[in-house]
């Protein structure tokens, strides 16, 4: 049985907790609709890119010439996995999600046979996978420096990824990250960057056009399969952004209601000890004064 | 024949302006073209340089580097990797992309291939040109 003083100290401990998880959850809000505005600004741009190169890639795609980049080396055994994740925790289940999705994948393409090779970014991801798949690292990108994300950050890690791919160190890349639906459900995601594949979603509105070309088809598509790249990693950098937040903003706010229900239980159980040593001390001075 | 287009200029972080143009001046990569209303679809790279759009309510300029314009009769579309409102360009931004097409053009010298060597020292010189054009 603790003490009262027991109790009282463990009351204001837990207080101090609430505190703490309560304003992680508001910074985490505000950070929340910062990271959703930027993402929806991105989105622009990434739609209107990719179809453009959908169209690109449909009239240009089944040539020899094809770039390397969206044809692929021809081969498919060794593969890459660029894990983004969090620089920071506390935040639920978001990056063992997407480390354990990783997981997976590298467990699946290794019984296949494949060499798997790992490119982390985000230091939470690494320490997540270190264990298991630590001997795969090749190579790994800090963010934490990074207070908003830019489209040059998005870039650096394409040029990395593109000179290794150059160089002929990997056949397919692909990116895990988290998707961002709200702020309760963030699915985590693998994305094939390399050979590049593209979803045409705007059809309806130049379907009927045909383009001219200024340089030449193959030249522009060589011009902007790289930055494909970058803008597809951008994109899942901003997602991984809110989800981040999303994720820290709902798990913050469980943790201040388990704070909240446990300071009720402790002063439920300190009052009833208070009254318990009030009426043992009544019962001492009743029986003292019977005894008299 | 419809004497104004949609215009749309997005960067990879934002949507810099969208609104209603008479013609717009590309810096294409085979040379400066201005697309009219009903032009005919056309996408085009850019190289660095400055983009000027013609609205009714006024002309405004933007310095673009990187990307690509979709010229679709009624709508044009510039995807640029980096697009500032040419009153905004300070010599610090300058000074930076300058710094960048000196670094790739010491790469493309190292590489040793002609043709590309060719094409970073005319971003080099296109940047410079940049900052007078602009009096920076």
């Amino acid at each position: 049985m603790p003490s009262l003083k027991d109790l009282k100290n463990r009351i204001e401990s837990v207080k101090s907790t609430r505190k703490i998880t309560k304003a992680m959850q508001m910074v985490a809000a505000a950070k929340l609709r910062r990271a959703q505005e930027s993402a929806e600004a991105s989105r622009p741009y990434a739609e209107r890119f990719n179809a453009v190169m959908a169209g690109l890639a449909a009239s240009v795609g089944g040539s020899d010439s094809a770039p390397k980049l969206l044809r692929g080396t021809g081969s498919d055994d060794v593969h890459l996995l660029v894990v983004m994740t969090a620089e920071r925790g506390l935040c639920g289940g978001f990056n063992s999600n997407i480390a354990k999705l990783a997981r997976q994948k590298a467990e699946e393409l290794r019984l296949k046979g494949k060499t798997v090779k790992v490119l982390t970014v985000g230091k939470k991801g690494r320490d997540a996978l270190k264990r298991d798949l630590g001997d795969l690292f090749v190579g790994h990108v800090d963010l934490s420096e990074v207070k908003r994300i830019g489209y040059t950050n998005a870039q650096d890690i394409a040029k990395d990824i593109l000179s290794r791919f150059d160089g002929g160190e990997f056949d397919v890349a692909t990116i895990f990250y988290s998707k961002f639906v709200n702020v309760v459900t963030q699915i985590p995601t693998a994305q094939q960057v390399i050979p590049a594949s593209f979803e045409d979603e705007a059809t309806g509105d130049d379907s009927g056009a045909i383009f001219d070309y200024e340089p030449s088809e193959e030249a522009i598509l060589a011009d902007l399969l790289p930055k494909g790249v970058a803008t597809a990693i951008f994109s899942a950098l901003l997602e991984n952004g809110a989800s981040e937040q999303g994720a820290r903003m709902s798990a913050m706010d469980n943790a201040t209601r388990n704070a909240g229900e446990m300071i009720d239980k402790l002063t439920i159980q300190f009052n009833r000890s208070r009254q318990a040593v009030i009426t043992n001390e009544l019962i001492e001075i009743i029986s003292g004064a019977e005894a008299l | 024949m419809a004497n104004t287009m949609q215009f749309d200029l997005v960067s990879p972080e934002r949507s810099l302006a969208s609104l209603q143009a008479s013609a717009v001046q590309i810096p294409g990569a085979d040379g400066d073209m201005t697309a009219m209303p009903d032009h005919a679809p056309t996408i085009t790279t850019l190289r660095p340089g400055i983009l000027k759009v013609e609205a009714p309510e006024g002309t405004s300029e933007y310095l673009v580097t990187g990307g690509f314009a979709q010229i679709n009769g009624d709508a044009l579309s510039v995807l640029a990797e980096k697009a500032i409102p040419v009153d905004e360009v300070t010599r610090t931004h300058l000074d930076e992309l300058i710094a960048e097409a000196r670094a790739s053009h010491e790469a493309a010298k190292e590489n040793g291939e002609q043709t590309i060597v060719d094409e970073a020292a005319k971003l080099l010189a296109d940047m410079e040109a940049l900052g007078t054009h602009m009096s920076l």
